[in-house]
């Protein structure tokens, strides 16, 4: 086993994991902020992917070009979902909501489905295949600059809840329910937006992902464990938890594929999250409940 | 019963009697309902499709052949086995006189047990777990290679591979997808390799991998470590194209990327993905001969039925759900009787030599299974699956090592 | 005899004669629907007697089905050994997880994030466990299916039927018990309020445990019974967290914590599904996919108006 080989594969892992971590991001804030299981979030990505292959396809786009256009589409999206359909929920029962969602999950996965058939969809663009040369680690261009995207979407997030007014009031709703009712604040309309917010996230995420995965419609329950997977490891709540998580996940993988078998990657994943659940459930960064 | 029908039962036996040497009564009462049960929807649904365009074609052209009527009844297992159960169950209470499906092992053993119960024939036309056949079925046969005869007739095409090209590879790296089909080629691998000494190579390092994985960079960093002289891959269509990309990304050319028999790169996304770079790869896999007469029929009565499509992309769906069906047809020919355990005597007795398929005449053996089904080398050329082996099937030359080979 | 019980008995009779009445095809459509009424029934009661949402309800079906399965294929064993086999190693994961879970404060969606780890690192073990088949599965040997032999657990399809029959009307009998009983009464304070039950003595987390404890064992029968029916298993089919789904759909479609919710949601699923098949295809919509988005529809509907399931407003209805 080279250091090169691990050394390529390690650096493979980050870069992923920091596209993971965009997509988990989106759902610590909706977790975190709104309390609300969103079993529909991989699902979410995998139609941000298939709107990305559609805009490639029909205007010639650009993945990174679809960046801003999706983004806008999701916010709404995201809002009005909330705003419509699960702001209602808030007060019921968990398995409801989660059922809410779950339905929901069922009518996109499925609705991709119809629309756009079982076999994979994919964007070809020239500098896909290509890799930038480090001494003996290949860094692969579509990779890397997906990773890109990634920080830069997060980093524009934190500075939104840092220094915002608005980003401020919601982490007032997050961290005192009742509180922020009391001093004024329109706690529904708050939802709203972080719901939105959270899509936006999902939206770069799947248009950064989608050059290096092709997308399927059974990707969507798959991504939504994947994102669950990360959340909890990261600390919820915790924004550089989230990537944070992503990238550990996306590097203990790829070592455990290397160094094990390939075939039983996704055991460590759940073996870590059981482990973080029982020793440490605010996740690695994420604040004591 | 009282003499009123009894003297009428007889009357209108007698009138069967008389009129039955010109076999006017049976021939008009009577088609054969056969019942396809295929995943036309469902994660599968593609293939379910394309198997679904061979069984279409079906009663035209055996209509011309053996002069038999048959009508399908076509049910859609949705890729679920439990749908599979209770569909055979529906299409054997509407009349169905044989099953004719399904693609999957798991359905396939699911519907086996139905068959079996209710006594009705069931003739699979793709499935290739062994076990099928080893459970002492006495309704079900299979015109299919099961694992173990794939990765035999695949190896010895490597060898024959390698012969043809005058070339002698030393090592490979074995991939394979961690599912029921890689597992059951991995197993005949590791029992069947050791055993071929005429093979030239040795497995320098296997690696499995999740058929559901999206990433599958580090198994192709593995891969590529390993420096072996050619990739063995057993395969699906979604993970082929990524690891196919991946090894592009990587900047890995090994001598070539052959499949001892698994689908994925013959099929038709996987050239439209990939476009050239679909070129030159090689999957043994049971195949028609391009050449047989049957073969000729049927393609012109597939592109009358799709004029925008090409046979050579639906040829192992579509060629042995065909012959699936060709098989319950001829059995009915010669039983004249639509009573399905009449007609599962004489499907036993099947000797069908005028076939599309590669190999020995279809014949089944006392375990239903049909021994001598042949594999074709098929490698990618011109954005079209190819034949290349055995020569006297081959429509071209095969290429080994691929352009680009590198040496590491 | 109350109005409840009356139409009970009823139900009770046209199951039993139902053989009669229906086909084969339909028969094996209310084996499916029984099978999933008593899983959902089984799940029941770690959920709605006790309060914890359980996602990765599909592990002890499939453990159950490789014990038993596995007892069978490797040593002959019939199902009656299996069955203890398959309910020990199900109690005791339940026991583990029930307790990993409690003793470290994990609960609500964490719980059920929990629960479907678990299912998910044994369905990927599995993958790798060749004694028991691995990803190629494991067949079981159907020795005849033509006489009853209820020692074997071999027989046609009547059998199986009346077994998973009998089976619901056991679970029913059992919850309904166990609702009356003081572990009722106890699991119902611990689901309105665990604190304020832990506040008046009740030791939250041993009646917990009884839950779980109860609910696994239930559902392993389950996977035993899956096993001899279907004798053929795969990881990837029996753990997979679509089959977890699958199993708390009826019982939330039906009502969770009531006692027919569970027989009603699978009832009206498995139907309402079958229907939606039929009707498309009468129309001649044949696109895929187009069933389950009706299903999903269906589904949320169900969800957003009848949040308690469907059974409390039937009963309210028909003032059961």
């Amino acid at each position: 086993m080279s250091f090169d080989l691990v050394a390529n594969v390690v650096v493979a892992g980050v870069l992923t994991g920091l596209v993971y971590g965009l997509m988990a991001l989106g759902l610590s804030v909706i977790f975190g902020v709104v309390r609300v299981v969103n079993f529909a979030h991989g699902e979410m990505m995998t139609i941000a992917m298939y709107a990305a292959t559609v805009l490639f396809a029909s205007l010639g786009l650009d993945p990174f070009l679809c960046i801003l256009p999706a983004a806008l589409a999701f916010f709404v999206f995201g809002y009005l979902l909330q705003a419509g359909l699960i702001n209602p929920f808030i007060t019921r029962p968990e398995h409801s909501q989660f059922m809410l969602l779950v339905a929901v999950a069922i009518i996109m996965v499925n609705a991709l489905l119809m629309v756009f058939g079982p076999s994979a969809r994919s964007i070809q663009v020239d500098y896909q295949l290509e890799s930038f040369e480090l001494g003996k680690v290949l860094v692969d261009k579509a990779r890397f600059f997906a990773a890109l995207a990634a920080v830069v979407t997060a980093g524009l997030l934190f500075s939104f809840f840092k220094f915002s007014l608005m980003g401020k009031a919601i982490r007032a709703c997050a961290d005192n329910h009742l509180g922020a009712l009391v001093v004024g604040l329109d706690v529904k309309k708050l939802y709203a937006l972080t719901f939105g917010l959270g899509s936006v996230c999902v939206a770069v995420a799947g248009c950064a992902m989608v050059l290096l995965v092709d997308v399927t419609p059974p990707l969507g329950p798959a991504y939504t464990l994947l994102a669950f997977v990360i959340v909890i490891v990261g600390g919820l709540g915790s924004m550089p938890g989230a990537l944070l998580g992503g990238v550990l996940i996306g590097v203990s993988e790829a070592l455990a594929g290397l160094f094990v078998a390939p075939s039983a990657k996704s055991m460590f994943s759940f073996g870590l999250l059981i482990l973080i659940l029982l020793l440490r459930p605010q996740g690695l960064l994420g604040k004591k409940a | 019963m009282d003499r009123r029908t009894f003297s009428r039962n007889i009357a209108v036996a007698g009138a069967a009697a008389a009129l039955s040497p010109f076999g006017i009564v049976r021939a008009q009462a009577q088609k054969l309902k056969v019942g396809v049960i295929l995943p036309r929807s469902g994660y599968l649904g593609f293939i379910g499709q394309s198997c679904q365009k061979g069984a279409d074609l079906a009663p035209g052209v055996i209509k011309e052949m053996l002069g038999v009527d048959i009508e399908l009844m076509n049910a859609d297992f949705e890729s679920n086995v439990d749908t599979a159960r209770t569909r055979a169950e529906r299409l054997i209470q509407e009349g169905a006189n044989v099953l004719v499906g399904p693609f999957d092992s798991g359905a396939a053993a699911a519907i086996a047990q139905v068959a079996e119960q209710r006594g009705v024939p069931f003739v699979i036309n793709i499935a290739a777990a062994p076990q099928i056949t080893e459970q002492g079925y006495k309704y079900v046969f299979r015109n299919f290679q099961t694992a173990i005869d794939i990765v035999r007739n695949g190896l010895d095409l490597i060898g024959d591979l390698f012969q043809a090209t005058n070339t002698v590879p030393r090592t490979a790296v074995y991939m394979h997808v961690n599912d029921t089909f890689g597992q059951a080629m991995t197993k005949g691998i590791g029992a069947l390799l050791p055993r071929r000494t005429q093979l030239p190579f040795k497995i320098v390092d296997t690696i499995s991998y999740d058929p559901a994985a999206k990433d599958l960079t580090v198994e192709v960093s593995k891969a590529k470590a390993a420096n072996a002289d050619f990739l063995l891959l057993v395969c699906r269509l979604n993970d082929a194209i990524i690891l196919r990309r991946e090894m592009v990304k990587q900047r890995w050319n090994p001598m070539g990327i052959v499949s001892p028999g698994s689908p994925g790169m013959y099929e038709e996304q996987y050239f439209k993905t990939l476009g050239k770079l679909s070129e030159y790869s090689i999957s043994n896999v049971p195949w028609y001969n391009p050449a047989a007469k049957l073969t000729r029929i049927v393609e012109k009565a597939f592109l009358k039925q799709n004029p925008k499509d090409r046979l050579e992309f639906h040829g192992l769906n579509a060629g042995f759900t065909f012959e699936a069906i060709l098989v319950a047809a001829d059995a009915y020919k010669r039983a004249r009787s639509t009573d399905p355990k009449v007609l599962a005597e004489a499907i036993r007795q099947t000797n069908i030599t005028e076939k599309m398929t590669l190999g020995g005449p279809i014949k089944f053996n006392e375990k239903g299974q049909v021994e001598g089904i042949g594999s074709a080398c098929v490698q990618n050329r011109n954005l079209l699956p190819t034949v290349v082996l055995p020569a006297s099937a081959a429509t071209a030359k095969p290429v080994f090592p691929m352009p680009g080979y590198k040496k590491a | 005899m109350t109005r409840a019980s009356a139409a009970l008995a009823v139900l009770a009779i046209v199951l039993i004669a139902l053989p009669a009445m229906v086909g084969n095809y339909a028969l094996s459509v209310v084996t499916l629907i029984l099978y999933f009424a008593y899983t959902g029934q089984a799940w029941n009661v770690m959920m709605g007697f006790a309060g914890q949402l359980s996602l990765g309800h599909a592990l002890y079906v499939g453990v159950g089905a490789y014990a038993a399965g596995g007892l069978f294929f490797h040593y002959g064993a019939g199902p009656w050994a299996g069955l203890w086999l398959a309910m020990l190693l199900c109690v005791a994961l339940g026991l583990v997880i029930g307790f990993l879970a409690f003793r470290f404060g994990v609960s609500g969606v964490y719980f059920a994030l929990l629960t479907i780890a678990f299912a998910e690192f044994t369905r990927v073990g599995f993958d790798h466990l060749d004694w028991l088949g691995g990803p190629g599965g494991m067949f079981l040997r159907v020795a005849q299916r033509d006489t009853w032999d209820i020692l074997n657990f071999r027989g046609p399809p009547l059998m199986y039927y009346y077994a998973i029959l009998f089976l619901c009307g056991a679970a029913l009998a059992l919850c309904n018990l166990l609702l009356k009983s003081k572990a009722g009464y106890y699991w119902q304070a611990i689901r309105e309020n665990e604190e304020a039950a832990q506040a008046l003595g009740i030791n939250t987390f041993r009646w917990k445990m009884l839950a779980v404890a109860i609910s696994s064992a239930m559902t392993s029968v389950s996977g035993v019974f899956f096993a001899f029916y279907y004798n053929n298993l795969f990881p990837e089919q029996i753990f997979h967290i679509s089959r977890s789904i699958e199993i708390i759909l009826g019982p939330i479609i039906g009502g969770v914590g009531t006692l027919f919710g569970p027989i009603l949601g699978a009832a009206v699923l498995t139907l309402l599904s079958d229907g939606i098949t039929e009707g498309l295809a009468a129309m001649g919509w044949e696109i895929p996919g187009i069933k389950q988005v009706f299903y999903g529809v269906v589904l949320l509907a169900v969800i957003m108006f009848l949040p308690n399931g469907i059974w409390p407003f039937i009963a309210r209805k028909l003032k059961l």
